[in-house]
């Protein structure tokens, strides 16, 4: 997130919303919104379903799945005939504008209704009101990454934000909101094939040679494999040994059939995790890792923040944190640079070589209870919103972006559109949530959500069992008729290992992020008898 | 005597990271209570944050390490089964290179691991083989 959770309460009076169900995701979040939407501020919401946030929005219209783009383009294309651009913003901060400009002019209303589903006027409704009620926050989740054009989806948010200058001011900004607690971290530490900690290239010689140097050995010049990739090389023979350290790609990645095809051709497959999740099935060592409850450590939340995570009781039976084996196995292969006697040593490590963490103590986690990065020294107070004066490039750069449809597009033989997307009471793949009496009782398994007319014509009188179908996969399951659905969508909750949605979903992958497009994918359903 | 403690540490679910009271009795987790002072969620808690001490002691949690064998997972020890994983990790890099070994880091673990199992990877076996499933 470019600002903070605390400013929406108390500085923003426009939410827009679009490919995140604020309210079910991310529950505490949406609390801050709602307090600010008692003082006036708005509630924009655009989702393919009328998700629960979609209930108490201000302006709520759904639209085809994976139509971000031309709707982005739209809203500009309103901002900018209107006159309603932040022009001081624009002159002094960004570049580019005019091919910005002369892109959505293209984009009209009226041509963005026949794309995305939103009634030409709804378009000019959300264009007016994000634009006039400076500061303006724009909140996304999956829905806007996991899709073949998902980094066009994110340029196109901070097209919007900078065109109407909400960058750089608190209670504005970009705020994609992470799904895990920690995918933020795992970022910020270099879980990533490109990057170092703190997001230095792993291409730069410079840094290649600062790792060295800290660490008597670093990777190569070049960009390792993502995590498609991996399974892909690992079905081929290139990649013989897989480490996977409390991922459980059996239920989380798409195109499920083909990843438990790879996994069994991995010659050599390594599972650390606190459950026999389905991967760890599938494993050729399985090492018992420890919960949060049991081990020392730090978070980073969704807004850059890093708290600590203490522990409350001792590892239940042989188990280990996740840190001390890692250590261990390092050491058993005779490496050197291993010999933490705790989290808070390895965090010292880490001040050392990332610039962003460079402040970031226990110490003063413990003074201070938070600290936000960019947090570069120990006087630093952190960051509670980015882009302040000035972005880190320089000049913001507007990127004009033409509207591409979706990998995989309904026909005749799979009429509907389906999407994925999680629920408030079940975390990721479930193997925590699910082992949890309260939250598993909520909802115990998994469901289809369908349009009411669609389920008239598929011949279905109230809730029933159906099979869905893609050109990957098919699964079973209970179909619940809503019209809070779009017609022609359908949606799954992926959390459900026996009738996991990730059979269904599409690899294709955005071609810059990586990233799969979950959120389309064209299937059919029928009755099962 | 009894021995009840509070511990203040942060929701393992969502990137809201809302911070909670771990409730301690006699060694077990008895509960979870919400935070007051905390800048996100001023006291507040979803029905997730309410329930994060329930997964810690299911009866599934692994609590041995494992090594297939014939087949089939067999309980082991630590020295094995480490052991087991150094001997073939090691055989992958002399034989086949580092790329020939990716890994996994994650979401759900510390910074602190993140940061160690990529350290690994590329320290010990050489690879930029490192990834999670944050696109997921
Ligand atoms: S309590 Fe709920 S909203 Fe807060 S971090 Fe946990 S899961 Fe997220």
């Amino acid at each position: 997130m470019t600002n903070s959770i605390p400013e929406f309460e108390e500085n923003t009076n426009c939410f827009f919303v679009i490919g995140s169900n604020t309210s079910e995701g991310h529950p505490l979040i949406a609390t801050r919104m709602l307090k600010a939407q008692k003082r006036g501020a708005k509630i924009i919401v655009v989702d393919p379903r009328k998700n629960q946030i979609g209930h108490w929005a201000d302006i709520f219209y759904t639209f085809r799945p994976g139509t971000d783009v031309a709707l982005f383009n739209g809203l500009m294309n309103v901002i900018i005939s209107e006159g309603l651009e932040d022009k001081a913003f624009i002159a002094e901060r960004t570049e580019d504008f005019e091919a910005l400009k002369t892109l959505v002019a293209e984009y009209t209303p009226e041509k963005v209704a026949e794309i995305s589903g939103v009634p030409a006027d709804g378009i000019r409704e959300i264009a007016r009101t994000y634009a006039k009620a400076k500061p303006a926050a724009i909140l996304y989740a999956m829905g806007i990454t996991q899709h073949t054009t998902g980094v066009d989806n994110v340029k196109s948010t901070s097209n919007l934000a900078m065109l109407c200058g909400n960058m750089g001011i608190p209670g504005g900004g970009v705020n994609p909101l992470r799904g895990q607690n920690n995918v933020q971290g795992a970022c910020d530490m270099g879980g990533l094939p490109n990057v170092y900690p703190g997001y230095q290239a792993v291409t730069i010689p410079d840094v290649q040679k600062k790792f060295q140097d800290a660490w008597g050995s670093a990777g190569p010049l070049t960009v390792g494999l993502t995590v498609t990739e991996m399974l892909h090389a690992a079905q081929e023979g290139k990649v013989r040994a897989l480490y996977v350290m409390g991922e459980n790609p059996m239920v989380s990645d798409p195109d499920l059939n083909h990843v438990r095809h790879c996994l069994e051709e991995t010659e050599f497959l390594v599972v650390q995790d606190i459950f026999m999740t389905e991967t760890a099935e599938m494993a050729h060592v399985v090492l018992p890792g420890v919960t949060f409850a049991e081990k020392d450590g730090t978070f980073s939340n969704t807004e850059r923040r890093v708290q600590r995570v203490r522990k409350a009781i001792e590892p239940i039976g042989d188990s280990k944190p996740d840190w001390v084996i890692i250590c261990e196995l390092a050491k058993k292969m005779g490496a050197t640079g291993f010999d933490f006697a705790s989290p808070s040593d390895i965090m010292t490590e880490i001040n050392a070589l990332t610039p962003s963490y460079g402040g970031i103590t226990y110490a003063r986690l413990e003074e201070l209870g938070s600290l936000q990065w960019p947090c570069p020294t120990v006087e630093h107070a952190g960051t509670p919103y980015l882009h302040k004066g000035k972005f880190a490039r320089g000049l913001g750069k507007f990127f004009p972006l033409e509207f591409k449809e979706p990998a995989e597009l309904p026909d005749e033989e799979y009429p509907f559109t389906l999407t994925t997307g999680r629920l408030m009471f079940h975390f990721h793949t479930g193997s925590m949530t699910r082992r949890s009496e309260k939250l598993d009782s909520e909802v115990p398994t998994a469901y289809v959500e369908i349009n009411v007319r669609d389920a008239e014509k598929l011949g279905l009188n109230g809730d029933k069992r159906v099979r869905v179908t893609s050109r990957r996969g098919e699964i079973e399951l209970d179909a619940r008729v809503t019209d809070d659905i779009k017609r022609g969508v359908i949606f799954i909750p992926f959390h459900f290992a026996e009738a996991a949605a990730n059979k269904l979903t599409n690899s294709a992958i955005d071609p810059v992020a990586k990233i799969p497009e979950y959120k389309v994918c064209a299937v059919k359903v029928e009755i099962v008898k | 005597m009894i021995e009840y403690k509070s511990v203040l540490t942060t929701c393992p679910y969502c990137g809201t990271g809302c911070t909670l009271h771990l409730q301690v009795l006699d060694g077990t987790l008895v509960g979870t209570l919400p935070a007051k002072e905390h800048p996100i969620s001023q006291g507040g808690l979803c029905i997730k944050g309410w329930n994060v001490h329930a997964f810690v002691n299911h009866k599934d949690r692994l609590r041995t390490p494992m090594i297939r064998k014939n087949g089939k997972l067999e309980e082991a020890t630590w020295e094995e089964a480490l052991g087991l994983v150094a001997e073939k990790l090691g055989e992958f890099k002399a034989k086949s290179g580092p790329d020939s070994i990716a890994l996994l880091t994650s979401a759900k673990c510390t910074n602190e691991e993140n940061y160690l199992l990529q350290k690994f990877g590329r320290a010990v076996i050489g690879t930029n083989n490192v990834d999670h499933c944050a696109r997921l």
